[in-house]
């Protein structure tokens, strides 16, 4: 189970814009340690947002994207109090859950 | 979708030419907005508070005891007024030397054990640093220079920042005593500018994407010291800490800002 | 208020008594880096007498000290056997850009032979299309052009470049010669870097 993520959620007359923070080492796997051997490839691979059931953002990532990723987007719908859930599943097989309630 | 992802994370790139100063300060300035709600440091301010409140140790005590100089537990405005005297080790401490003081004697920890790679990114140490500091956003700088040692340690920390050594007679003062100097494209704080110096202060401890991790204002010392070609000063040794009084006081009345983003 | 008049007599005590402060300093020094063996606290913490003084003065020395400073550092310069003051471009041009070497410590050290460079765009603008060159140092470009390359102008680089106090006492810019940190054959390479017309320095 990952590290959890810091979720937030605000409408806006309609648009919900969701910011989230991810809290992961997205190793590209060439990267060297002191000793010289390569570190892992370790990185986020999926991410899915759901709303009320409903798939807002599906994204397919790879290691190009920076530690620790700050993802921010906007959809149409949703009201204060609903929940949004993140989901991330990495290359290994890793993922993490978190939700928030819309501001 | 991938539209979506790819205008958000453009974040990850820094937009503009990096050419000349103005834009690529201009650029960095973009980037930190950008982030301003997804700043890494948050996700160490909760580990911070999670190891803060939790058991552990030989005694599994939590910190929630430890005096950071406004009295035992109390956490809100304790960074923004370190580093500062305490009776029960007669010493003047920053908030590093003061965790390891609590890890040792409340959660009885073995001095090798509490110290243990704080260097590496995501460690204790930096974690618990970035929780404190985090709790003196808002508040002024506002160190007190009054028991004999923090009088003492100030003028230390003065004369050390001013201290040449090393092969490239280098003191801290080199590169931190004018104003609107860089090193390569890196732009450099002027220490004997109170103006300077608050702009500083007040966002250490700091993300820092090239490591991806959180730098504290001790870290941050202790690689300024690596690259002066100075042997490794000790974690919470009092020239480290007698610097961090120095610096602290020229930037006294700065806001804390909570924790930055550098590069 | 109390605790401030406690403070007082000690802080008076302390600037009426300058080697007293400056011993606080050295004692505080000593003991903060317990990990530096022998050599690394000769070669890199002990103070020579010009840093000493350098520092006591704030690099502000008084006329007296900063014309001995300026005789004794100019007696430090060493010159490459083959008595050739001007390198090699293209090599000066690769020791101004490498920044790395002599790291030590325990977080992250250099290889002890990993290859020490002057550094010089850290502080200096030097050739145009290297665009990340600091300014705690005189910009150097077309500096070939202004000063031109005969023997004076190579000379006076040269020892400029080995011991910058032999003219500026107290200067920022280390004493790359005298130290040892370049070597004159490379002193050599870095006055061809900067004269030399052919060098990017010198072209437009």
């Amino acid at each position: 189970m990952g590290s959890p993520m810091k979720v937030r959620a605000r409408n806006d007359g309609g648009t919900t814009e969701v910011k989230i923070l991810m809290s992961h080492p997205m190793e590209t796997g060439r990267r060297k340690n002191e000793k010289g051997d390569l570190i892992p490839a370790l990185f986020i691979q999926q991410v899915s947002v759901q709303h009320q059931g409903k798939v807002v953002l599906s994204a397919q990532w790879g290691p190009a994207i920076s530690a620790n990723p700050f993802l921010s987007f906007k959809f149409r719908g949703g009201a204060k109090g609903e929940t949004v859930k993140v989901t991330w599943v990495d290359n290994k097989g890793d993922s993490r859950t978190d939700e928030a309630l819309i501001a | 979708m991938r539209r979506i992802v790819a205008a958000a994370l453009g974040l990850g790139v820094a937009c503009g030419a990096l050419g000349g100063d103005q834009s690529a300060s201009e650029a960095i300035a973009q980037y930190r907005q950008m982030l301003e709600d997804g700043n890494p440091a948050e996700l160490m301010e909760l580990r911070g508070e999670e190891l803060w409140t939790t058991p552990r140790g030989p005694r599994n005590v939590t910190l929630e005891q430890c005096d950071l100089g406004l009295g035992p537990g109390v956490v809100e405005g304790a960074y923004a007024r370190l580093p500062r005297y305490f009776a029960d080790t007669d010493r003047v401490q920053d908030v590093e030397s003061r965790l390891l003081t609590c890890m040792t004697t409340l959660q009885g920890f073995a001095y090798e054990d509490a110290t243990r790679a704080w260097y590496k990114a995501g460690s204790d140490l930096e974690a618990l640093v970035t929780f404190i500091a985090t709790r003196s956003k808002g508040q002024p700088i506002d160190t007190p220079v009054k028991h004999a040692k923090e009088v003492e340690a100030l003028a230390v920390g003065a004369d050390f920042f001013y201290r040449r050594s090393g092969p490239l007679d280098f003191a801290c003062a080199t590169c931190h005593s004018q104003d609107d100097r860089r090193i390569r494209l890196q732009e450099l704080p002027n220490f004997e500018n109170p103006a300077s110096a608050r702009t500083s202060m007040t966002v250490w401890p700091a993300y820092r994407v090239s490591q991806s991790a959180v730098w504290t204002m001790e870290r941050r010392l202790i690689d300024c010291i690596r690259q002066m070609r100075y042997p490794e000063p000790e974690l919470g040794s009092d020239a480290i800490i007698a610097l961090q009084v120095y610096l602290q006081h020229q930037a006294r009345g700065g806001v804390m800002q909570g924790p930055g983003i550098k590069r | 208020m109390k605790s401030l008049s406690r403070a007082l007599p000690l802080l008076l005590c302390l600037l009426a008594n300058g080697v007293a402060a400056a011993d606080a300093l050295e004692v505080t020094v000593r003991r903060s880096f317990p990990g530096a063996s022998d050599e690394e606290r000769r070669t890199r913490l002990d103070q020579d007498e010009v840093q000493a003084l350098c520092s006591k003065h704030r690099n502000r020395p008084p006329a007296d000290v900063a014309a001995r400073i300026v005789e004794s550092q100019l007696q430090t310069i060493r010159y490459p056997e083959d008595g050739k003051l001007l390198g090699d471009w293209r090599a000066g041009e690769k020791l101004a850009s490498i920044g790395t070497g002599g790291h030590i410590g325990r977080i992250q050290p250099d290889p002890a032979d990993r290859k020490k460079g002057g550094n010089c765009y850290a502080c200096h603008t030097l050739a145009k299309k290297e665009v990340a060159a600091g300014n705690l140092g005189p910009s150097l470009t077309g500096i070939g052009t202004v000063r031109g390359n005969g023997p004076e102008a190579v000379r006076y680089t040269y020892q400029k470049i080995f011991n910058a106090q032999a003219f500026f006492p107290c200067s920022s810019m280390p004493r790359f010669g005298h130290s040892g940190w370049l070597t004159p054959q490379e002193i050599a390479d870095a006055v061809a870097f900067l004269l030399d017309p052919e060098s990017p320095v010198n072209k437009d």
